[in-house]
Parts: C-alpha cells; sequence; structure tokens
C-alpha cells in the first residue's frame, strides 16, 4: 500500500474549490467525529455527579455538581465486579490463546499447496458462515447433550474457532514464498516445525489483527453468558454490568454487599460508573494496538 | 515408479484419501482441533434443524420427540409474526447499509484530502473507538441520552424550553435511534476500509486531471468514486447477503428488549432470542429459525453470484 497518497498528490497552488471542499471537509468529520465522542463523555460527567443532582437536573454535558460517590460506592465492596472481571479476564486470555493457536495450525495446513484436501476443508470450514442450523438447535445441543448450563466453557467454545479469521490468516500464510517453505522442507523440516518455526513468526502481522480481534470478542461478549450462565458468580464483565443497568437484582446485590439500604445507594451515576469501570481497559489499551486492528480491517476489505 | 504412482491415482477414492490420512499424519492431526470444535459448534447442531418439524420435549430430546409436519411453519407465518419480523429485519437492514455506506464513503473522501495528519489521526481514532465497545455499553449510552426523568436529551430539551420527548412509548422514535446507533458503532470501522481504497488509487490520475485543469468535484466523480466501486459493490452485495439477519446484539440493548415497542423493533433475532428463553417455544422458533437460515442461504449464493459477475477475483467461492 501507498503511504499517505494525499501527501504525495499533494497540489503546487491551491486552487479556490480545492479551498472549499476542505473548508467542507473539515466541518463535516468534526461534526461526525463529535457524535462519535459526545456519548463518551457524557457518561463519564454523569459517572462523576452525585445521585441528588441527577434526581435535581437530569444528565449534563458538564456535572452541574462534581462527586465521586459512585465510584467510592463501587470500590468499596468490589467483591462482585472484581469477580466479573477475574471471569472476563480468564475468558479472554483462554480463548483467545486457545483459539490463536488452533485456528492459525489449521490455517498452515490449508495453505499447504502440497495438501490435497485443502479446498474440501476450506469449503468444510467455510460454509459454517453461509448456513447454520438456527439458535434453536444450538441451544439445546449445548445444554442437554454438552451440559454447558452454567460453566465457563460455555463462554470459550462458541467463539473458538472463526471461519472468516481462518481464511484470512490462511491468505497470509500463502504469501509465504513458496521456496522458503521448500528450502525448510529439503533441510528435513516436518510440518510441526514448519508451522512453528517458519509460517508463525512470519505471520506476526496477522496473528496479531486476529487476535486482537477475538480479544475483544471476547472481552465484549454477554450473548452467551445471557444463554447459559444462570449463577451469578459467573457473569462476565459486560453481562454484569447488563445486569447493573437493566435490572434491580444487580443493584440490590451490590447494595448489600456494601452494606447500604438500596434506596440510598447513588444508582442513577453508579450504572454509569460501572460502564465506565468496564470499558476502561479497551480505551487504555486503545492508542497501542489501534494500528492492528486498522491492519486488520483493510486485510478484510481487500480478501475477505 | 511412474507407473506405481498411477494406480495409485486411479484406485477408488476413499483409498486415496486413507493412503493422504496416513502420509499426511502430521497435517491432518493439525487441523483436527479446529474441525472439531467446529463439527461441535456447527455441524451437529446443524442435524438438529429436523427440530423444526418436531413438538420437542425435553424427555425425549431432539430426535425422538414426536414429528409434527408443517405445523410449526403454519403457526409461525399464521400468527403474522413472520411478516411483520421479517420486515423489519429487512428494512433496517436497507436503512443502515445506506445510511452508513454514505457516511462511510463520503468520510473517507474528505479524510482522504485533508493533509493535517494530527487532525486525519485524532478525529479516525475518535471514530473508529465505538466499534471496539460492547452493546451493553451503547445500551448504557441511550439510557443515558433518551432516559425520560434525567436523560441528557430530555434536560436540554428542558434547559431551551421545550417540552420532553418520551421515546419509550413512542414505537417511531426508534427508528432513527436504532439508525443512529448503527451509524456510532459502524462509522469508523467502514472508513478505515473506504480510505484504504482510496489511497490505492493511483496518484498518477490525480495529476493527470490537475493539468487539465479538473475541479475537485470533477475529480471525485470521475476518479475517486471509480475508484473505490468495487470495494463499496462488494461489500453491499457482501451485506445484502446477509440482509435476513438482524444484529442480535443492538437491538436487544439498544432497545432495551422494551416490550412496548415490538411491534417496530422487533427481528427475527430477537424474536427467536424471546421466544426462546421466555416461552420456551422450541418448535415454532426453530421452525423461524430455519426459515431465516435457508432465505440467508439463498441470498449469499445469488450475492456470490452477482461478485462473481462483477469483480471475479473477489468472489467468496
Amino acid at each position: 500500500m501507498k503511504k499517505e497518497g494525499s501527501v504525495r498528490r499533494h497540489r503546487l497552488h491551491d486552487t479556490r474549490d480545492r479551498r472549499v471542499f476542505n473548508g467542507i471537509g473539515y466541518c463535516y468529520i468534526t461534526v461526525l467525529t463529535l457524535f462519535c465522542l459526545i456519548p463518551f463523555v457524557l457518561i463519564v460527567s454523569g459517572s462523576l455527579t452525585s445521585q441528588e443532582s441527577i434526581l435535581a437536573n437530569g444528565y449534563r454535558l458538564i456535572p452541574a455538581e462534581f462527586s465521586l460517590e459512585a465510584y467510592e460506592f463501587l470500590f468499596k465492596a468490589p467483591g462482585d465486579m472484581l469477580r466479573a472481571y477475574g471471569v472476563t479476564i480468564f475468558v479472554t486470555a483462554a480463548g483467545t490463546a486457545v483459539s490463536l493457536f488452533i485456528t492459525s495450525m489449521a490455517a498452515y495446513v490449508l495453505s499447504c499447496t502440497t495438501f490435497r484436501y485443502r479446498n474440501v476443508m476450506s469449503f468444510f470450514f467455510y460454509f459454517t458462515t453461509v448456513f447454520g442450523g438456527g439458535l434453536v438447535p444450538w441451544y439445546i445441543f449445548n445444554v442437554k447433550y454438552l451440559h454447558f448450563k452454567n460453566s465457563l466453557i460455555s463462554l470459550i467454545l462458541p467463539m473458538m474457532v472463526n471461519a472468516t479469521y481462518l481464511l484470512i490468516l490462511k491468505s497470509y500464510m500463502k504469501n509465504i514464498p513458496e521456496s522458503v517453505i521448500e528450502a525448510a522442507r529439503l533441510d528435513g523440516a516436518s510440518d510441526w516445525q514448519i508451522y512453528t518455526l517458519v509460517a508463525m513468526p512470519l505471520c506476526k502481522a496477522g496473528l496479531a489483527a486476529v487476535g486482537l480481534f477475538t480479544a475483544l470478542n471476547y472481552w465484549n461478549d454477554w450473548y452467551d453468558a445471557m444463554l447459559f450462565i444462570d449463577n451469578s458468580k459467573l457473569y462476565p464483565l459486560q453481562y454484569y454490568l447488563n445486569d447493573i443497568l437493566n435490572k434491580s437484582q444487580g443493584m440490590a446485590a451490590a447494595a448489600a454487599q456494601a452494606g447500604i439500604p438500596v434506596a440510598q445507594i447513588p444508582a442513577e451515576p453508579i450504572k454509569l460508573a460501572m460502564t465506565v469501570v468496564a470499558t476502561g481497559p479497551i480505551l487504555l489499551l486503545y492508542p497501542f494496538l489501534q494500528k492492528y486492528f486498522v491492519k486488520g480491517v483493510t486485510i478484510g476489505a481487500v480478501k475477505g | 515408479m511412474a507407473r506405481f504412482r498411477k494406480r495409485q491415482e486411479q484406485g477408488p477414492k476413499g483409498h486415496v484419501l486413507l493412503r493422504d490420512l496416513r502420509q499426511n499424519r502430521t497435517k491432518w492431526l493439525m487441523l483436527l482441533p479446529a474441525a472439531i470444535v467446529v463439527i461441535l459448534m456447527c455441524y451437529i447442531p446443524m442435524g438438529g434443524i429436523v427440530l423444526a418439524f418436531k413438538e420437542y420435549n425435553y424427555r425425549d430430546g431432539i430426535f425422538r420427540s414426536p414429528s409434527a409436519g408443517w405445523s410449526n411453519f403454519r403457526y409461525f407465518f399464521l400468527s403474522g409474526k413472520a411478516w411483520s419480523v421479517t420486515r423489519n429485519t429487512i428494512l433496517y437492514n436497507v436503512a443502515f447499509l445506506s445510511v452508513n455506506t454514505f457516511f462511510q464513503v463520503t468520510c473517507a473522501i474528505f479524510l482522504s484530502e485533508i493533509n493535517r495528519k494530527w487532525f486525519k489521526r485524532t478525529t479516525q481514532s475518535i471514530m473508529f473507538f465505538p466499534y471496539f465497545i460492547s452493546w451493553v455499553v451503547v445500551g448504557a449510552f441511550v439510557y443515558n441520552l433518551f432516559n425520560y426523568e434525567f436523560g441528557s436529551v430530555n434536560t436540554l430539551l428542558r434547559q431551551i424550553g421545550l417540552g420532553e420527548v418520551d421515546v419509550y412509548s413512542n414505537a417511531k422514535a426508534w427508528i432513527p435511534i436504532l439508525i443512529f446507533a448503527s451509524l456510532f458503532k459502524n462509522l469508523g470501522y467502514g472508513t478505515v476500509m473506504y480510505l484504504a481504497s482510496v489511497i490505492n488509487i493511483d496518484p498518477m490520475l490525480y495529476e493527470a486531471a490537475d493539468l487539465d485543469g479538473a475541479t475537485m468535484w470533477q475529480k471525485i466523480r470521475y476518479i475517486t468514486l471509480p475508484g473505490i466501486r468495487s470495494t463499496m459493490v462488494i461489500l453491499i452485495l457482501l451485506s445484502i447477503g446477509t440482509i435476513m439477519k438482524g444484529d442480535f446484539q443492538m437491538f436487544w440493548q439498544v432497545t432495551g428488549n422494551n416490550p412496548m415497542t415490538l411491534g417496530v423493533t422487533d427481528v427475527i433475532d430477537t424474536y427467536v432470542t424471546r421466544s426462546l428463553m421466555y416461552l420456551q417455544e422450541f418448535g415454532m422458533t426453530s421452525a423461524a429459525g430455519l426459515y431465516q437460515s435457508v432465505i440467508s442461504f439463498v441470498l449469499i449464493l445469488g450475492a456470490n453470484f452477482a461478485v462473481k459477475k462483477i469483480e471475479p477475483d473477489y468472489a467468496l467461492f
């Protein structure tokens, strides 16, 4: 890809219509950026407002009355929140590691031109993205036959192999020059050695992109928890947040743990503070990881 | 040697596979874990399609429950639900696709012409960020904005002396809210994708156009838009392939599964999940799921056929 095409085609003289065009461009982009930014600002400022102020004045862009009471409440008895964090971190770490390992291994095999059944097996994986049996048979199979109800594996296994990611990794591995693989084979390397010592190091960018997308999917998942997890001790972070936001039980449990009557807890700012706490890690890591995500998106755009 | 190989290849098909299993043992073993997961999570449940034709009860399981013929389908279609959820699913997806594509493409074109690097980088990062948060968090945003008593929108309306809006009892209000929510989440993602495709256009074309005295609008019209045409066509066609799939997480979290607005906000996926979770209506919901899967499958085949005609390189299979 050419770097920064727009810089290369910078004109010698700025024409008038170009200035008009760029003027509109700056306004347009600024408006859309604010559209994406303001909800975050509202949440953060709402979480920093006292309950009374919200009840009296509503949520505002800038807090009417600054207060940390929501965060104080959350961190006074953080038991449930920390456990939810723990569940999510475990699921994300274990899920991503295993997923990346078995997906890349399969991608390597499918990229081998010497593998006779590579097209058949590629189709075997690909077919799952175009046809499915639907939610109900899948749900019944998981609950009745695999006994996944209230087990953490029900949060890991469904997202373990994503055919799209598998095919993206396969196209990365296909880009490795045939001669490199051939040279390793002539040196007597086995498939396992070629995979670990040649293919993996040469596909670092692809592995990073796919790994990050997988981790993000695990981190943000609440759907599988909604289907399979009844035990609130096993709630992952996003589902715990969902509970705080939508159900009075979640809030009541949090109040009981902090030893405060339900009526007295700052329920409104707590909802927002919990949202901030659940999104915080992504926000902190985002600046460092953004470029890998961008790479992943553009690869997907070139060949899905 | 040559004759030996020839004889081996002419052997029965199963024989070749067995020989390959033995010869390429390592490769098959490396493929195995991923294949097992896919078999467990996708292929075995596919067998459960028969459920759509059964009167399911837990004790007898999927295969031993009594047969129900087409009655599950009849129930789903005669209840009137089939039509309303299908219409909602398709109309929302059409709206999302057109609104999102419009803003993503215009954003990418404007960004590609902007030379201030810090501006470009900052705005792109902010626009891309919503893609990384969960729909639960977006649900919290919607609550924060539209809650009747303390929502930011109503606070603002009160401050400037206008009446409040109550979106939770006004079903129609959710159409623009859902469209905005989808744009909020997907704007940056699509912009990044289209920007990559704009940057890939040969700069020589623009230089030549400059020499010919072309205006900005002409360059956009005759160079940029044709340059990203194939990306656009492909992305749009692929979205049409999934037009029968409602984004469950979005609809569920943004509307808060609010019973008041279901007529306008219920899509096939939310309908199926709700019937499964709250009504335990197994037979009819699997019929609805199968109906969705089959139509989706046909649409994807059609979309892929169209992509193949236009840009053979980008066809999925």
